[in-house]
């Protein structure tokens, strides 16, 4: 029960999807990076395809390139990358999958009519991130509070001021590098400390 | 003369007869059996296992873990509360039947603790919320930490008054600037 490797399984995802592109990073975990619009063939083939069988979707995060390490090269992209990280129980073989969707119409289609354990991680991966999931039958928020606004891990989160009232910091409470919230100024350039040693 | 001062009742029918305020036999009642509320959001909920333990044995202090918070005096708040998880909070609170106490547990439910610089999801203490009578620090406090906090709050109870003219919330603590009267968890409801 040997597993296809890394390069077949890359092989064959070419063969329904041209577009597909290898990537091979440092880590030495390469990743197959296809096109939002071709992730339902692509997935269906990794799920039903006999040599390829992967039954089990392992996980699915997400990601934002905006800042990206490594990323440098390519500033414009911001984009929000979902991962799927996929197992064949029977073959005993792993692939780990990437879209990227853009940052303003963030959207890719749902894979939870083929793996339904990704009916949470979507719902997770919408909440963070803000990822719309096509065909997603109830895509609400899993973490956070149904009312709350915007998308925490997204780099360009601004931290609520306050919450149904409450603030986000305590009264009198500053902290000097806080996030910056939603309603904030500008940040003014930080003063020069000033050295007071202990009386 | 307090209750506990008492000597204790011997044979003799006489001595079987204490005279003594009704607050303080309320108060000498309700201070050993603080009926603590099971509610653990965090690592504190270990140590306070760990305080219900056969080790330090909350038992022997008149404290017995409730399963519902209308069976329940005190409401240990052990742990990190996230702002979603903070009406939860309140609505127990609001369940507890008076006079109704609470301790906050550890860094987080005094203030938010680790979480407070950086996160966005994470209540910069419980006060926020329900009124706290007792604060203890430690990340986690270690359960001897957790039973002096006790000790402290057996004082207020102690010192509560149930009959005649009191406070109309025995909870205005010195220091917690907690809000009352509204909910600031849910909505207000629209005239």
């Amino acid at each position: 029960m040997n597993g296809m490797t890394f390069d077949a399984i890359a092989a064959r995802i070419t063969q329904v999807c041209e577009e597909a592109m290898v990537v091979r990073s440092e880590n030495g975990q390469p990743f197959v990076r296809v096109p939002a619009a071709a992730l339902p063939r692509v997935a269906a083939l990794l799920r039903r395809d006999p040599a390829l069988l992967c039954d089990a979707l392992m996980d699915l995060t997400g990601y934002d390139r905006l800042k990206y390490p490594g990323n440098e090269a390519s500033p414009a992209n911001d984009a929000i990358a979902v991962v799927y990280l996929l197992f064949s129980q029977q073959h005993h073989h792993r692939v780990m999958l990437e879209v990227q969707a853009p940052r303003a119409l963030c959207a890719v289609p749902t894979v939870s009519g083929l793996w339904p354990a990704a009916l949470y991680f979507e719902r997770e991966v919408f909440d963070l991130l803000g990822v719309q999931f096509v065909g997603h039958p109830s895509l609400e928020r899993i973490l956070c509070p149904d009312d709350w606004v915007g998308h925490p891990l997204r780099k360009d989160y601004l931290y609520p001021a306050q919450y149904h009232g409450v603030p986000h910091l305590r009264e009198g409470q500053h902290f000097d590098g806080a996030p910056r919230r939603q309603g904030d100024p500008e940040p003014a350039p930080t003063p020069a400390p000033t050295k007071k040693g202990h009386p | 003369m307090a209750v506990a001062d008492l000597p204790k009742p011997g044979n003799d029918p006489h001595e079987q007869i204490v005279l003594t305020a009704v607050d303080e036999f309320l108060a000498w009642g309700k201070e050993n059996s603080l009926f603590y509320l099971l509610f653990a959001t965090a690592c504190c909920g270990i140590e306070l296992m760990q305080a219900g333990g056969p080790r330090y044995d909350v038992d022997r202090l008149g404290m017995i873990p409730r399963a519902t918070p209308r069976q329940a005096d005190l409401m240990i708040v052990a742990g990190t509360i996230t702002h979603k998880m903070a009406g939860v909070v309140r609505t127990l609170w609001e369940q507890m039947t008076e006079p109704r106490w609470v301790v906050s547990m550890g860094s987080c439910a005094n203030s938010g603790g680790p979480f407070s610089k950086w996160s966005y999801s994470v209540l910069n203490g419980v006060d926020k919320y329900v009124p706290v009578d007792v604060y203890i620090p430690g990340c986690p406090p270690r359960p001897e930490a957790l039973i002096d906090g006790v000790m402290a709050l057996r004082e207020r109870v102690r010192r509560y008054r149930t009959m005649g003219v009191r406070d109309r919330d025995p909870h205005v603590v010195q220091g917690a600037d907690c809000r009352f009267g509204s909910h600031p968890g849910k909505p207000e409801p629209q005239a």
